[in-house]
């Protein structure tokens, strides 16, 4: 296919979206932690848009889920090789969806949280949350509240130190460059 | 910087807060992977909602409504269009005297499906108009549209969405107001809804004579726009494609159509000639490529190899490099599997060890075709288990057909597996047949909604409950069994074994609630035991 006008680059007519994939196994919360991701981000007063598929993922299988925040976005996943982090919910889902990171993109792994100070072992989800945050523009007061938001209240107190443990975890090791988002 | 009038809503919810504030009387349908939070959101609302046997009735219950003079939606996965198609070309002729939306939710890559059709064939078939949303703020404006072009020219509207459109959430302004529609009332009229042959074929003429008018509606219909920009190429699209489009060649004018049947063929054709050149970006069948090409109107459409899987930025690049080399293969995932705990795993097994040959259905209980029970021989469609185990006891020989058995949940039985119990006992196969009939108590694999067979209706309140064996007795089965399956019980396999054994028709029940919901079912046959009780609850947690 021949191009006779001259090609603009997409960068000059949308600024770059962050883009972020949550990766796991059905039951383990991944469409919890990335409807969580989207409403800090709508929360932040950006545009956002998540992508998910349910239906056998319910089965043990895996699931990944895609959400992008920023000035505009357009399609509601994340195009192959262009996201900027990749949340591993389960270590065995790093290798599968690793092809989606882009280049110098980073991954968030289970690894980061030492599992035994988990108030909870089924808040891992908001625990790499916490890790991811500390990666990203929102503040630590916009995560919580949006973290606040997604469960009973009864668990506030026991999520907020998961988030704070993952958030802790990144203090040192910030491996990526920092979209602008 | 929270901007609190912008929710962020899946295309589902934006449907139903949609259907919500415009006042729709009644919503019906059948759980179906993408459309099923549709109703469920409705229903939250606290709109009329409600689980139909299957599509079909689904919309038979909405056509009625229509006619009394209601706004009504029915709702359904793009195979459950097929099963409500007889009304569908129908009720195209009869028209209806409020409003008829019909939800169609494709599922393109077949995410969670037996296939992937393109449901906007259906609108060209019937002959009815169809609208594409391609975000959620579109699936929201567009059902508000859907109805208002139903009400104007009395004409049930296909408002066609795709799993990238029903299960992403992106930001939504809702309108503040919610409209009080003309209450519902009777008025007859015999030869506009009657379709006898005499009737009907004026009913065919006034059907193409308001396609005519909306067809040059369209023209200059709000619900297609045009981005301005390059012309080589410039892009004509609908649906999600429109963002993957936007996405990949920003630098492109695009035509985006909304309204897609019948086509603006004007407006396409004044775009198409002010471009150099015009390629059509469209998901799945080359549904919009063939009809502008077939008006004379030069367009490019996708190479084959795009027909299959959905859409996405990547691949929109390739079509517009017109690239058909191999796509990258991406890395395996974990496939699903029945859970641990499923019951469903001794019925598999003991089917396994019995060599039998096992007609499937679609549920859950279709991973039964995976290792380690690979204890499934067919999956076709909704209710095919019956027909399909007695066809093949009909022809096979007497060491095969002994074998056969039917495996059906007990949703999809009371879905369509019925009438394949009536053709089991009305042309019996000489060495008999064995229906198993798998009964978790929920319409598990779509998230656990209700139906007829759990006596609880959508909002998970107490109501008529069909009871499964006793259909099958009123249907002449005489060897009807209920067992329930469990680790170190051979109830299972001893009540398989015999039936097979007998050469009798034979339905054989497995009970036993489904794990992952069995402690919330508990909490629902409370609840409406206490609501039976005139509101007496013993231990209401």
């Amino acid at each position: 296919m021949k191009n006779n006008a001259p090609v603009r680059k997409t960068e000059e007519f949308v600024s770059p979206p962050c883009n972020i994939i949550v990766a796991g196994l059905g039951g383990q919360g991944v469409l919890t932690a990335t409807d969580i991701i989207a409403d800090v981000a709508r929360r932040a007063g950006f545009d956002v848009k998540k992508s998910e598929i349910k239906g056998m993922s319910q089965r043990g299988g895996s699931v990944t889920c895609d959400v992008r925040f920023g000035v505009e976005i357009l399609s509601p996943m994340v195009p192959l090789g262009e996201a900027d982090y990749l949340l591993a919910l389960d270590a065995t889902q790093l290798e599968p969806n690793r092809h989606l990171l882009r280049p110098g993109g980073a991954t968030i792994e289970p690894s980061v949280i030492a599992a035994d100070k988990l108030p909870q072992k089924k808040m891992l989800n908001v625990a790499l949350l916490g890790a991811l945050s500390a990666h990203l523009s929102m503040t630590g007061q916009e995560w919580l509240e949006a973290v606040g938001a997604a469960f009973d209240p009864q668990f506030l107190e026991a999520n907020r130190q998961a988030f704070l443990l993952g958030r802790a975890s990144q203090n040192k090791s910030v491996h990526a460059t920092v979209p602008a988002a | 910087m929270d901007d609190g009038n912008k929710l962020l809503l899946s295309g589902d919810e934006a449907i139903a807060l949609a259907a919500w504030q415009a006042g729709v009387a009644l919503g019906a349908g059948y759980p179906g992977t993408p459309s099923t939070e549709i109703l469920e959101n409705f229903s939250k609302l606290g709109g009329h909602a409600q689980w139909s046997p299957n599509e079909k009735v689904a919309m038979e219950v909405a056509i009625g409504a229509a006619f009394g003079g209601a706004r009504a939606l029915v709702t359904m996965k793009h195979v459950g269009l097929n099963v409500a198609s007889d009304p569908l070309f129908t009720v195209a002729y009869t028209g209806v005297a409020g409003a008829l939306v019909i939800v169609s939710a494709d599922d393109p890559g077949m995410h969670s499906s037996q296939n992937e059709q393109d449901n906007r064939r259906y609108a060209v078939a019937a002959g009815v108009p169809m609208l594409e949303p391609s975000d959620s703020q579109e699936a929201y404006d567009f059902l508000l549209a859907a109805v208002n072009i139903s009400e104007r020219w009395k004409i049930p509207v296909l408002l066609r969405l795709t799993t990238r459109v029903c299960h992403s959430s992106s930001l939504v302004r809702p309108r503040t107001e919610r409209d009080t529609p003309k209450a519902a009332s009777f008025a007859r009229d015999l030869k506009g809804r009657v379709m006898v042959p005499g009737y009907a074929r004026l009913a065919h003429r006034r059907l193409r004579q308001k396609l005519a008018e909306i067809a040059e509606w369209n023209e200059h219909c709000p619900l297609n726009k045009v981005v301005p920009g390059g012309k080589s190429p410039g892009l004509i699209t609908s649906g999600v494609s429109f963002m993957h489009a936007r996405e990949a060649a920003p630098e492109c004018s695009v035509l985006k159509l909304g309204l897609t049947h019948p086509l603006p063929m004007r407006k396409i054709a004044q775009f198409a000639k002010s471009v150099e050149r015009c390629v059509v970006i469209e998901e799945g069948d080359p549904y919009l490529a063939e009809a502008i090409r077939a008006a004379g109107i030069p367009v490019e459409a996708k190479p084959e190899m795009y027909r299959f899987g959905e859409l996405d930025v990547a691949r929109v690049r390739r079509i517009l490099r017109a690239d058909t080399t191999p796509e990258p293969v991406p890395p395996p995932g974990k496939p699903p599997q029945l859970c641990d705990a499923c019951a469903y795993r001794i019925v598999f097994d003991t089917l396994h060890r019995h060599d039998c040959i096992v007609a499937g259905d679609i549920g859950c209980y279709t991973l039964g075709a995976l290792p380690p029970f690979e204890a499934m021989d067919s999956c076709v469609c909704m209710g095919a288990s019956l027909g399909i185990g007695l066809g093949l006891r009909h022809v096979l020989p007497p060491d095969q057909a002994c074998r056969v058995v039917s495996v059906i949940g007990d949703s999809t039985f009371v879905h369509s597996g019925i009438s394949g119990l009536v053709e089991m006992a009305y042309n019996p196969p000489p060495g008999g047949h064995v229906v198993v009939i798998l009964d978790n108590s929920t319409t598990a694999m779509t998230g656990h909604q209700e139906h007829p067979g759990t006596g609880r209706n959508l909002q998970h309140e107490p109501t008529g409950r069909v009871v499964l064996e006793d259909m099958a007795r009123a249907c002449g089965i005489r060897r009807v069994q209920v067992i329930e399956p469990r680790v170190g019980s051979d109830a299972f396999e001893h009540a398989l074994t015999e039936a097979l054994k007998s050469r009798e028709l034979a339905v054989i029940i497995a009970r036993r609630p489904c794990v992952l919901v069995a402690r919330q079912l508990k909490e629902y046959e409370k609840q409406c035991a206490c609501q039976e009780n005139g509101g007496v609850c013993e231990s209401a947690v």
